[in-house]
């Protein structure tokens, strides 16, 4: 088994990655789309181990299995509402990853430039490439083995730190080290001398300092990040651990790992993009973290929350024809997806129109809602994107809004002042009657006040949202 | 029917009922949704003005601005020519009839049609009404200008009397013990109220009367052709600039790269330009509903990492073992967890 097989294996397994994320464009092209990528990972891995992937194959194939065993058991226990969390800590799985992998090609670099051209004739597989390669050659080959376990370590710690927000484990408050952004410019820019100091010298220290600083850079970077922006957060460490593996792939020539790198780095650069526009923020005021400052005082929001109870929710269900579902991360963290399935199941029987208004951001992840909902077997054409749906409100009897808060803010549009103004919102309010399921009187993540809770014809059911919804069930037949 | 107080509402009721396309006025715009409850059409002028004034008097209309009638005279103009029955029963309290119903626009209706004035004890509503009296113009046009209907049609008159008056006893009786209630919160017993309890209380506040705000009509400026050609010239110049300012610096880009970088290096550098290009024009095609497993499975094939691992496994000191073999481990775990849970969400996701 030559080169050449392996080559038209990446090739084959590069056109495969590539088809796999085309089909993601529909739910039913989706589920032949994983096939391809699974089909085109296997492929990749097979060649490898074939070709230039020398020797101690057994115990590769031993840890693979290993691997396969624990991610079977991560992929089947993990709850629907827990997705955020899983996700991330994949990601530091590929972040560590590509920083091992980086050190070795170090080592090795270090290994094969102190031999003789004799012994270095002798070399297989890995060593072999890195000896062939001459004075320049060299040098872009620290530059991209540098940024890869740079951009590997901050992936690491960023996922971690993601993770532990996602699960709770951390506060999900911004929070930061008294110094702020100039610790995170400051972790920068050593960084940057540490480059240029092993561009020059080839030498272990620099690189060490490196880790240390890009470590500190993922830890620092997400712990300023609020609960809220975490969408953005995960696709933005989806997006570097591509990036991260292209930079590897640069310093190892391997073109794969170039190719799928750079799909997986884009696809999170857009899926960052997505999230921050439905927010209406920059990509850099996300990083920065919080809030930006507001340019004078909010509006006074007028008028009291008045309260309803089942009763009061089930007769107005009763009553209307058409309903908008808004769910939010309180449906997500109150587990009551099953609950508003089987609330749908019950009322479209009965001929109403029943849909849902997914938000971009809704949840803690890309698309959360829409997970949490197949889950519970809602049908997916009745899931509409904010921008179908808002012009439907008016038309709607009743509107009920399930833990979710900013993103139902009217003082988006209503008041230049807010710190939210301009995020696009799921317009409910224009519905004839609204129902809001919420804990308590508490705001959302923002910290601002939402008019919605006050206006006339908004009745608040406070409690669990899965408490909620049972007591609804008892009285909906 | 010009005018859509009490009268005119229960004469859109008949004439609905009687199978008559209804055309309905009235200067109260809130009334509107009356009238439509009613079956009829409301009949809107193209006027802006402050109208909703006509709920604050107890519903009936006050006068209106000279421009509001010049509006509404010429509305009505136009409709005359198609309508076969006209009743008028606009009257304002401690005033003489408006005129809403002018000679011109008697003139252009067909023969045979009727003008019922309900305003005739008061001039009515059409100048040519004669008060009392059944009488036809020289186009053929009938005019009633009776004010006696009530003893016309005895009977409804009295069975409509009572039931008022049964429905005034049982709001005053609200226990149906026999016992009088006196509410003057009750807009219908205050205002029939003259004294209570030794006092005079008359008059009665203006009764509330919830005005409904009439949907103001959105004028969407209609594009004419060439505007819209111009627009999408622009738009199209636009992305063209766009499209060209980002070629030629990702040229130069790439261009300088290549004057520094060596051969082999430049190789990898075009297949990553050309993935991420790749990559952003497919992703643009994702659904949105479908972003969890987009993340999943991008994770899962970001773990191509395993690659780079295995090739080095193989070679070197015990230390690159163990790091290979902790990537490969790692990888391993993230290529079956990600593909799996992704097929896991992937299978949840059912069309109705």
């Amino acid at each position: 088994m030559e080169y050449g097989f392996t080559t038209a294996a990446y090739v084959v397994s590069a056109v495969l990655f590539i088809l796999s994320l085309c089909g993601l464009s529909g739910q039913e092209s989706a589920k032949r789309a994983v096939w391809y990528g699974i089909a085109g990972m296997a492929l990749a891995v097979f060649a490898t181990l074939v070709g230039p992937g020398s020797g101690l194959w057994l115990l590769s194939i031993l840890l693979i299995a290993g691997g396969g065993v624990i991610g079977y058991q991560l992929a089947t226990r993990v709850q629907m509402t827990q997705m955020p969390e899983l996700v991330a800590a994949m990601h530091s799985l590929v972040g560590l990853a590509a920083v091992f992998v980086g050190l070795i090609a170090h080592i090795e670099l270090g290994r094969v430039m102190a031999m003789d051209a004799e012994q270095k004739q002798a070399l297989e597989g890995f060593a072999k490439l890195l000896a062939k390669k001459d004075g320049v050659e060299v040098s872009i080959l620290r530059v991209e083995l540098f940024l890869g376990i740079f951009i590997g370590a901050v992936t690491f710690t960023g996922s971690v730190v993601a993770y532990g927000k996602l699960a709770g484990k951390l506060t999900s408050s911004a929070t930061k080290l008294p110094g702020g952004h100039m610790l995170n410019a400051g972790a920068a820019a050593l960084s940057l001398i540490t480059l240029i100091w092993y561009f020059n010298t080839g030498g272990v220290l620099p690189l060490f300092l490196m880790v240390l600083a890009a470590l500190f850079i993922g830890y620092h970077l997400i712990m300023g990040i609020g609960g809220a922006d975490m969408p953005v957060v995960v696709s933005m460490l989806n997006s570097y651990s591509g990036w991260a593996a292209a930079a590897i792939g640069f310093s190892l020539g391997n073109d794969l790992l170039i190719v799928v790198g750079a799909l997986v780095g884009s696809s999170g650069a857009i899926l960052s993009y997505i999230m921050c526009k439905a927010m209406n923020r920059s990509v850099i005021s996300v990083i920065l973290g919080g809030f930006g400052g507001t340019t004078g005082p909010q509006m006074e929001v007028e008028g009291e929350q008045i309260a309803s109870d089942a009763d009061g929710v089930a007769t107005a269900l009763e009553e209307a024809d058409s309903v908008i579902i808004i769910p939010g991360y309180g449906m997500a963290v109150a587990h009551a997806q099953q609950n508003v399935a089987e609330l749908t199941r019950r009322l479209r029987a009965k001929g109403k129109n029943w849909r849902f208004a997914i938000h971009p951001v809704a949840g803690r992840l890309p698309g959360h809602m829409n997970v949490l909902l197949a889950e519970a077997k809602v049908p997916y054409d009745i899931g509409l994107e904010m921008d179908e749906i808002n012009e439907d409100f008016p038309d709607t009897d009743v509107a009920i809004v399930i833990g979710s808060n900013d993103i139902v803010n009217p003082a988006a549009q209503e008041d230049p002042n807010s710190s939210i103004a301009g995020m696009p919102v799921l317009e409910c309010w224009k519905a004839k009657q609204v129902f809001v399921s919420k804990r308590g009187q508490g705001t959302g993540y923002s910290g601002i006040e939402n008019p919605l809770f006050f206006k006339e014809k908004t009745r608040m059911f406070y409690g669990d949202a899965k408490a909620s919804l049972d007591q609804l069930l008892k009285m909906i037949q | 029917m010009v005018g859509a107080g009490v009268a005119g509402l229960a004469a859109i009721g008949t004439s609905t009922s009687l199978g008559a396309i209804t055309l309905a006025f009235d200067v109260r715009p809130e009334v509107a949704e009356q009238v439509e409850s009613m079956g009829a059409e409301f009949v809107y002028l193209d006027f802006e003005e402050e109208q909703a004034d006509g709920a604050a008097s107890g519903g009936y209309a006050s006068v209106s601005s000279p421009e509001f009638r010049d509006a509404q005279l010429a509305k009505f103009l136009e409709l005359a020519p198609e309508v076969d029955i006209v009743i008028t029963p606009a009257l304002i309290p401690n005033r003489e009839a408006p005129e809403l119903w002018t000679a011109e626009m008697v003139a252009a209706m067909k023969p045979g049609s009727v003008i019922v004035d309900l305003a005739a004890e008061k001039g009515g509503n059409c100048k040519l009404t004669v008060m009392d009296e059944k009488i036809v113009t020289d186009n053929g046009v009938t005019i009633i200008g009776y004010t006696d209907f009530p003893s016309r049609m005895a009977a409804q008159s009295s069975m409509l009397y009572a039931t008022n008056i049964r429905h005034m006893m049982t709001d005053l009786t609200p226990e149906k013990d026999g016992q009088v209630n006196h509410n003057m919160e009750d807009d219908v017993i205050r205002g029939a109220t003259v004294t209570h309890g030794g006092e005079i209380t008359f008059p009665p506040p203006p009764p509330k009367v919830q005005a409904i705000a009439a949907k103001p009509k959105e004028v969407v400026p209609e594009l004419t052709a060439e505007e819209k050609r111009a627009a999408e010239v622009a738009a199209f110049k636009a992305q063209t600039k766009n499209q060209v300012t980002l070629l030629a610096v990702g040229g130069a880009l790439l261009l300088a790269v290549g004057l520094v970088a060596p051969a082999s290096f430049m190789q990898h550098f075009i297949v990553f330009v050309l993935s991420v290009f790749i990559g952003f024009q497919v992703i643009w095609g994702v659904a949105h509903s479908l972003h969890t497993p987009l993340m999943a499975v991008t994770n899962a094939i970001s773990s191509i990492i395993i690659l780079g691992a295995l090739m080095q496994i193989g070679s070197g000191s015990f230390l690159v073992i163990v790091l290979a073999a902790l990537s490969v481990f790692m990888a391993g775990i993230n290529i079956f967890g990600g593909f799996l849970v992704t097929r896991r969400m992937l299978a949840m996701f059912q069309k109705s």
